[in-house]
């Protein structure tokens, strides 16, 4: 995918403090400065490799409709863009099966604080050539370079996919099952989506008592809490959230606790930024250590 | 004004330096023989060693490189210039387990499979399994974000860390990633992952434990042609399937193997395929249908589905055992490590097989078709004279031919000394400026295994010879 024209609009160092826009489904470009806009489209599908190449401001329920033509999907939450997505590398409520965002990215080509393409990564599913840009980049809200292109590593469809509910203990339940797609939790309920052969998703709810559900039950959206999954038993006496088991997510309506990092660590954030972007205008004011 | 070696020997104690010439041939290459050599070796056994042992070498400004097994092949721990060498092997506690979790915290020198048997009685495995997992330690895996035949449906290590403890560069301690999924500021932890040595020091890692299938089923299918083995693999993925393992060997390995462990495998088959699927019992069997079916429509000849453990474990010492079992056939080889996209698998074979013959050297081929990663194996005599020219030319082919193929320069064994002035194949100024600086933000010092991964400045744009002695 040609990028020249993406690169020229976030231009170099003289052009100034530069946000990117996507569907605004995460938060938005940064208010009151220049914004540009990615490519958008799919460039191809290789159904044999498991993998997908696009735009970054490419819509992911698009992308996810593309390849549910040929029986694949893509782990990343249905909403918004591919590169918001990425940038803010939240998975969905099915990340103890499908992994995290960080984890479907396999090259990045992106626009550095420079004006210059530069790729990160690369086209395979295996890849350690050199040190994991792309990691970096996931999560990275844009404040280390604006993803142009991407391209993602997709699943196979699953036979049957279906939510469960059941009252039984949810480390009960998350004990039990195998390999279920997500076990969620909120203080009374635990609900299970399980996927693949309808003989073995049947099989398994009758093994974990599950009786079938519409859904998951809706999500607090106030806090995005991250506990150690072993940490989740603390939440017990207490009500207003849905907690990921085995993850360690909990969607709350409480907001979630003030962390930090320790003085090291901050250093270090502070000279990715410097060495990616020195003069401080991408995404300007976007804070990762910020609470 | 202390020496380097007071100082060492003050953050472990004098015991645990050891620089005696004849213990330094030791550790002057890990198993790429790519040769360097140490003034010193240290073993401390805490975090504060390790972090005295770092603080010593920055205010000598001495170069360093952590090792621990030294059974990567890429040159990676491989010393330069005197490098002090950090062995991690007396770390080698497993810390702690958290069955209900699946997550443990061990020391970097933990032994990959010793980790698994550790956790087996509560139906956990770590699931990277590289073949030199009987002696590769946990550290080392990071370090290379290592493979396996098992990674295809599970990840590589880089999935299955959660949070290290590092020693950085410039001596402080911290904590990266996190037990919890989503830890505050950017993934250091993904980045540190396959790091090389050149970011810090892992002395505590916690891993994810992945539970044990309940079922496995192990099949071999064999082709007349390496092509119809290779389209097979592809259909298998198209199909919406991803095994468990996706292995091939072709003719001349195959009947290497064969007359070494006597398993029974087709002596005459140009290529055998070994698939195993893992899971629950409906979907298994369904999937097992399914390869036969796509096997067999793509001119498997024969499918062998093993019967029961003990079929299924020679099947895979077949596969594990391919190394010892070509030492049988020339005294050196020359193992290479690329990825091409799978759909272009028989075309860069074919390239590799036009290759080897061209500069009159045998290949043979074992790889991970599964992710499309390939490891033509180069057999030799090194007694033989031009021999290693021959090797050194038709190795950088083959490199050339992934590249160009779409692949990637390495998909398991990393970059080290190896691949280092290879890296421009693959990415242009800007990308590999881009790497610099994550090594310049990491350390700053310079002094974490330098000289590795990152081609130097005024080779970039060129590729040069790998250099003499890279060889096994």
């Amino acid at each position: 995918m040609d990028l020249s024209g993406f690169a020229a609009d976030v231009g170099n160092a003289s052009a100034g403090p530069v946000t990117i826009a996507g569907t605004s489904s995460r938060g938005g470009a940064v208010d009151g400065v220049r914004a540009v806009v990615a490519p958008e489209g799919i460039e191809w599908i290789q159904a044999d490799e498991m993998t997908v190449s696009c735009g970054a401001a490419t819509k992911v329920v698009d992308l996810d409709a593309a390849l549910g033509e040929v029986g694949q999907r893509i782990a990343l939450p249905l909403s918004g863009t591919v590169g918001g997505a990425l940038a803010v590398g939240h998975s969905d409520v099915r990340r103890l099966g499908y992994g995290p965002v960080r984890d479907v990215l396999l090259q990045a080509n992106y626009v550095s604080a420079a004006g210059d393409v530069v790729k990160a990564g690369g086209p395979t599913v295996k890849n350690v050539s050199g040190f994991d840009l792309c990691r970096l980049l996931v999560g990275s809200a844009g404040t280390l370079g604006f993803l142009g292109a991407v391209i993602l590593r997709t699943r196979p469809l699953p036979q049957v996919s279906q939510w469960f509910s059941t009252a039984t203990d949810p480390w009960a339940t998350f004990a039990v099952l195998y390999r279920p797609v997500s076990v969620l939790w909120d203080g009374t309920t635990t609900w299970a989506l399980l996927e693949g052969h309808a003989d073995d998703v049947r099989e398994q709810a009758v093994l974990a008592s599950l009786t079938e559900a519409e859904g998951p039950p809706p999500l607090p959206t106030t806090g995005r809490w991250s506990l150690p999954p072993a940490g989740l038993t603390a939440l017990a006496a207490t009500t207003g959230f849905v907690a990921e088991i085995g993850v360690g997510v909990v969607h709350h309506t409480q907001p979630a606790p003030q962390r930090s990092l320790s003085a090291p660590l901050v250093a270090l954030h502070q000279r990715l930024k410097t060495e990616f972007d020195p003069f401080g205008r991408l995404n300007p004011g976007v804070d990762l250590l910020d609470g | 004004m202390t020496t380097l070696l007071d100082d060492l020997r003050l953050a472990v104690t004098p015991a645990r330096v050891r620089d005696h010439q004849s213990e330094l041939n030791l550790y002057r290459r890990d198993a790429s023989n790519f040769d360097g050599n140490t003034s010193v070796v240290c073993f401390p056994t805490t975090t504060d060693e390790v972090q005295a042992v770092v603080r010593a070498c920055v205010a000598h400004r001495s170069p360093y490189v952590a090792r621990g097994s030294g059974t990567g092949l890429a040159g990676g721990a491989t010393p330069l210039d005197g490098a002090v060498v950090v062995s991690l092997a007396k770390m080698n506690r497993v810390l702690s387990v958290d069955a209900a979790a699946r997550q443990a915290w061990v020391e970097p020198g933990v032994l990959n499979l010793d980790l698994s048997r550790h956790v087996a009685h509560l139906g956990l495995h770590f699931a990277p399994d590289p073949s030199s997992q009987q002696s590769c330690t946990i550290g080392g895996n990071v370090a290379n974000n290592s493979g396996g035949p098992h990674c295809l449906a599970d990840g590589v290590t880089a999935a299955h860390i959660v949070a290290l403890e590092v020693v950085l560069p410039e001596g402080d301690i911290v904590m990266i990633g996190g037990e919890d999924p989503e830890p505050m500021g950017l993934d250091l932890r993904g980045a540190f992952v396959g790091s090389e040595g050149m970011f810090g020091i892992a002395t505590k890692i916690c891993v994810r434990l992945t539970q044990n299938a309940p079922a496995v089923r192990t099949m071999l299918l064999d082709f007349t042609t390496v092509e119809s083995g290779a389209e097979t693999v592809s259909a298998i993925i198209a199909d919406g399937m991803v095994p468990a393992a996706l292995e091939m060997m072709d003719a001349l390995c195959t009947r290497a193997v064969e007359e070494y462990i006597h398993a029974g495998l087709p002596m005459d088959a140009a290529a055998i395929l070994l698939a195993e699927v893992a899971g629950l019992s409906h979907g298994l069997e369904d999937e097992v249908a399914r390869i036969i079916a796509i096997g067999t429509a793509h001119g498997a000849r024969t499918v062998r589905v093993a019967q029961d453990e003990a079929e299924r474990a020679l099947l895979w010492k077949g596969r594990k055992t391919a190394f010892g079992a070509i030492a049988r056939i020339k005294p050196n080889y020359y193992l290479h490590d690329t990825v091409v996209p799978r759909r272009k698998l028989p075309e860069v074979l074919n390239q590799v097989y036009e290759i080897a013959q061209r500069h009159d050297l045998l290949v043979m081929n074992v790889f991970h078709a599964g992710d499309g990663n390939l490891h033509p194996l180069l057999v030799f005599d090194k007694r033989e004279p031009g021999v290693m020219a021959r090797v050194h030319a038709a190795g950088e082919e083959i490199v050339r031919v992934s590249v160009a193929a779409g692949g990637v320069l390495s998909g398991e064994h990393g970059i080290g000394l190896e691949k280092r002035d290879y890296m421009p194949l693959m990415f242009d100024p800007a990308d590999l400026a881009a790497q610099a600086s994550m090594r310049s933000a990491f350390d700053p010092t310079g002094l974490a295994n330098p000289a590795k991964v990152l081609p130097s400045p005024a080779g970039c744009g060129d590729v040069h010879n790998v250099p003499e002695g890279a060889w096994i």
